[in-house]
């Protein structure tokens, strides 16, 4: 787990600095807790605006009696292994084999803008690839003489295997960028050269000396994964199975039942899914455990490994084919975007046209400026407690413990429609709702664990015989914090903010539900355009969504090689 | 002792005392007085262009009355309706963040039983005297449930089938011929998936064809005999289901993707719950220009669209005043013009002046849109709770069947 620092010299006596890790904790965890608590009560009953005082079982029962609640939840928990366990096989088998090539650096290039589609959106470009009246189709048809597609199940099937695909298309970048940033530390190339003298084959020696030190550094980012892909909404709702859909599909729509009486049923729905991801994660560690001792067996009988050249061929295919999908979804929908009418089987639109842009122009670029003010707004404040956090764990050498670690994940663990109909409830009571700074405190809780993510690793990466050096020459801690290390660092503090902004732009739910309709952002406004389901619409959305996420990363590479023009040895830094 | 005293008032007005009184709308003055300067938040479906496009329209008027008028565009009108939910739970009675709702049907049946709605005020309203409910019943009756002034009407909408006339000379014009056409065309009929409200339509449309007892529809479901009356429905399901678009295995989720499959070509038949859908989407190059509209012998449901004010809402008399410009002959003209939106007006045109009817007269109707002698009666919703019920069953039968 993370080393810590010797503490700085210098920093005995009280400091505010040394509260900040219990802040940060407080400003995420709060909010969490609270709107747990918030579902709990209706889930059992007690929904006073309704007249209803009444603690008692009703709404589990009314649960229990869903006809397809077996097969719902078991759709959860298949699709969201599945997809966990396939998106990390190609991100783990792309790293063995490639690291350190010229492959692996074009990958490296086009991470971050995979990483800025928004889920629905490179999923509504999936499903145009892949439906029998989609782009894939529409290239066969003249060959295959199809007049009209044919009627086969692929988008919506019943196993939900297009919805695995369409999540394992996106977590796969997200895995990637956590293993890279872990890999560094892990001096990878004097491992692989060690054993790679001693007889193993390339992806064999990653497999035996890499993996096992490297997993547990991407543990929490992969349980995360789990549990988003197991409650995940929108996706689910374009390319899932709908006789019946998934449990959190179903959970929405308890939600937004006209009769007021199913919320009970919904946040019992809630909290199943809670017990399932819980259930889920457990069931995952056990398997880490089983997976660790047969690895160790394969290790001590010391096989070289012979698969390699099909083992490195299937990770460059899935790589190569889950970044494809993505690109070439975006490359859809920007078509839609500008088309006239498309028919099937035409490969392209009869004629183009920038109605859809000039139409919708205004209504995604009103909110431009909210959106961006409330982006940098909760990644600045959750910039300045994650530097607070590092800033205080290498002064006073505290060492967050495992335990730190998995309340930082807790916000994106514990599933989203579970706590933010609570939170919306204590937004009211408290009368902070539906305004600008509601929304910008709630975006902080879903920010910060990305941005302490991104740039816990380099900091404490940073090399402290630098900071001693700059001791020796008189400087207290915070010279050297704002002289040294901040400036060193620029362009990782940088890349944890453009994550943050990403994560902040990306935010529906809680800018609905804290925002009470009165901040508008480009998100909440391109979901509600695009619920018109015109493809025009969704393509030109998902297109200015992608856009909004993309500005921070390009301004994260751009400012750090205007500033340090003049300073050649912070170019790669 | 000046300061002492006001603050004192200020605690006074602030903790103690009810607010404001109410806007009377048989005093239309005050309501005007009132509304001065007031932004009005209505929370309305924002998925639609022409009706984002009308809705902007209807916010410049209501600048002239020194209102500001913001929509706030849902993805589901639930979402509002959870908004004042919440408020109401939180205690939060009154400058509550929803000041008018686009509203009908069951939203409506389950806010005005839980009293989550201000009024009566909506009867009072002075160009209400345009409209003629002895004439349009479905103004004062919502899905069978009185409307007893707690909203405001504004546009009348009616279920209307279309087809491709390039793929589809003579679509079938009853449920019965809807049948057998699938049955010779497998694969090439489908409806959202209950319970989207297009697909309860659907199913509602198919119990008023085919029901022995039509009247029946118009009582709470408990006092009737449902499973004689819904036989013949489940009957026709089961024959149909199969030969529906993936066998049934699958449904498009919303109306929307149901246009899509249409335009994708994998579908032959669509609909939707406004008369001008069909015209909206060609100009929207969603469908091809062949596209027409259609309807079934004996007329398909209708209802009408409402606006209503939240109990707790901030700005009443703005929203009152919102929902008069709605009932203008001008505004009404502008929205059933299917250039702009092509929505049916809920104005009586017996009660307008000659000149406002001479602009109703001018308005003129695509080749995809259906005249009003074209689009037949229009059946009258059933009481929500058969689409409770429907949703229900339809669900145990067909929706989780996998």
């Amino acid at each position: 787990m993370p080393h810590a620092a010797a503490p700085a010299p210098g920093t005995r006596g009280p400091s505010p600095l040394r509260h900040a890790p219990l802040l940060t904790l407080l400003v995420m965890l709060g909010p969490v807790a609270a709107g747990l608590l918030g579902t709990l009560g209706p889930a059992f009953g007690i929904m006073p605006a309704l007249g209803g005082f009444d603690p008692g079982l009703e709404h589990v029962r009314a649960l229990v009696d869903w006809p397809g609640l077996p097969r719902a939840a078991l759709l959860s928990l298949g699709t969201g292994v599945l997809s966990t366990a396939l998106a990390l096989a190609v991100a783990v088998l792309v790293c063995a084999g490639w690291q350190g090539t010229r492959a692996f650096a074009a990958l490296e290039r086009v991470l971050s803008p995979l990483l800025s589609v928004p889920h629905a959106a490179a999923a509504f470009g999936l499903a145009f690839l892949i439906a029998p009246s989609g782009w894939i189709a529409r290239a066969v048809a003249p060959l295959a003489g199809w007049q009209s597609p044919p009627d086969v199940l692929i988008l919506q099937d019943p196993l939900g295997l297009s919805l695995v695909a369409g999540l394992v298309v996106k977590e796969v970048p997200f895995l990637l960028l956590m293993t890279l940033a872990a890999l560094p530390q892990l001096r990878v190339a004097q491992s692989l050269a060690t054993a790679q003298a001693l007889g193993y084959g390339r992806v064999a020696a990653w497999f035996r000396v890499v993996l096992p030190r490297l997993y547990p550094r991407i543990r929490l980012p992969v349980y995360a994964v789990l549990a988003f892909s197991m409650s995940v909404v929108d996706v689910a709702m374009i390319l899932g199975p709908s006789t019946p859909p998934t449990l959190s599909v179903q959970v929405l729509r308890w939600m937004n039942d006209p009769d007021l009486g199913m919320r009970g049923t919904a946040a019992a729905g809630a909290l199943l899914q809670l017990a399932l991801t819980v259930l889920a994660l457990a069931g995952w560690r056990l398997a880490e455990i089983a997976l660790a001792r047969l690895g160790l067996r394969r290790i001590e009988a010391g096989g070289r490994g012979r698969a390699q050249p099909l083992l490195r061929a299937a990770g460059l295919t899935l790589g190569g084919l889950s970044g494809g999908a993505v690109i070439l979804g975006l490359a859809g929908l920007a078509v839609w975007s500008v088309a006239g009418f498309w028919g099937f089987p035409d490969l392209l639109p009869q004629e183009m046209s920038g109605r859809t842009w000039m139409r919708h122009g205004m209504a995604l670029s009103d909110p431009l400026a909210d959106t961006a003010l409330i982006a940098l707004a909760s990644a600045g404040i959750a910039l300045v407690l994650t530097l607070a956090c590092l800033e205080a764990e290498h002064r006073f050498g505290l060492r967050p413990g495992t335990r730190a670690l998995w309340l930082l994940y807790l916000p994106l663990i514990v599933p989203q429609i579970a706590f933010l109909p609570g939170l919306q409830m204590l937004g009211i009571v408290t009368g902070v709702d539906g305004n600008l700074p509601a929304v910008v405190a709630v975006h902080v809780v879903f920010v910060l664990p990305y941005v302490f993510l991104s740039l816990a690793d380099p900091y404490r990466a940073w090399d402290p015989r630098l900071g001693a050096v700059g001791h020796a020459l008189g400087a207290g801690p915070a010279r050297v914090f704002w002289r040294l290390r901040l400036p060193m660092l620029l362009r990782p503090v940088l890349t944890a903010a453009a994550v943050g902004c990403a994560v902040s732009v990306g935010q529906f739910l809680p800018t609905l539900l804290i925002g009470g309709g009165r901040v508008q952002t480009l998100t909440t406004e391109a979901v509600a355009l695009a619920s018109g389901g015109n493809r025009r619409v969704i393509g030109a959305t998902a297109l200015a969504q992608t856009g909004a996420a993309l500005l921070p990363f390009a301004a994260a590479l751009l400012i750090p090689a205007l500033v340090w023009r003049n300073r050649r040895g912070l170019h790669h830094g | 002792m000046k300061t002492v005293l006001a603050a004192t008032a200020t605690a006074v007005a602030l903790i103690g005392l009810p607010a404001a009184a109410d806007p009377d709308p048989t005093d239309w003055d005050a309501v005007l007085a009132e509304a001065r300067g007031q932004t009005v938040y209505w929370n309305a479906w924002g998925g639609s262009d022409v009706v984002n496009g009308f809705i902007a329209s209807i916010g410049e008027e209501a600048a002239d009355y020194g209102i500001t008028l913001e929509q706030v565009k849902l993805s589901d009108t639930a979402e509002a309706v959870s908004r004042v939910l919440a408020e109401k739970s939180a205690g939060k009675d009154d400058g509550g963040a929803v000041d008018l709702i686009w509203i009908n049907g069951e939203n409506f049946a389950s806010m005005k039983d839980q009293g989550l709605l201000f009024g009566p005020w909506a009867d009072d309203l002075p160009n209400r005297q345009l409209t003629d409910p002895m004439a349009n019943p479905s103004l004062t009756a919502d899905f069978t449930v009185p409307t007893e002034g707690m909203e405001s009407p504004w546009g009348m909408a009616q279920l209307v089938f279309f087809h491709d006339s390039a793929r589809l000379a003579e679509p079938p014009r009853s449920m019965a011929t809807l049948l057998a056409w699938a049955q010779a065309n497998p694969g090439r009929f489908t409806f959202p998936q209950p319970p989207d409200y297009l697909g309860s339509t659907f199913l509602k449309q198919a119990l008023l064809e085919l029901t022995p007892d039509m009247d029946a529809l118009s009582q709470p479901v408990e006092d009737t005999d449902y499973d004689t009356i819904t036989e013949p429905l489940w009957a026709y399901m089961e024959a149909l289901t199969p030969v529906l678009w993936r066998q049934g295995r699958a449904y498009p989720q919303t109306g929307a993707r149901m246009i899509q499959l249409m335009a994708d070509n994998e579908i032959d038949i669509a609909f939707e719950f406004n008369p001008n859908a069909a015209a909206n989407a060609i100009a929207n190059d969603q469908l091809p220009p062949s596209v027409r509209s259609h309807v079934h012998d004996g007329g398909t449901v209708g209802n009408a669209s409402f606006v209503a004010i939240p109990y707790n809402a901030n700005a009443k008399a703005g929203a009152m005043v919102v929902a008069n410009l709605l009932l203008s002959p001008a505004a009404q003209a502008r929205m059933s013009d299917p250039a702009v939106w092509g929505q049916g007006t809920v104005l009586a045109m017996d009660r307008l002046s000659a000149e406002d009817r001479a602009v109703f007269d001018a308005i003129e109707l695509g080749e995809a849109t259906l005249t009003p002698e074209e689009l037949g009666p229009t059946l009258p919703e059933p009481h929500p709770s058969w689409m409770v019920k429907l949703e229900e069953d339809w669900t145990r039968r067909f929706g989780v069947t996998e």
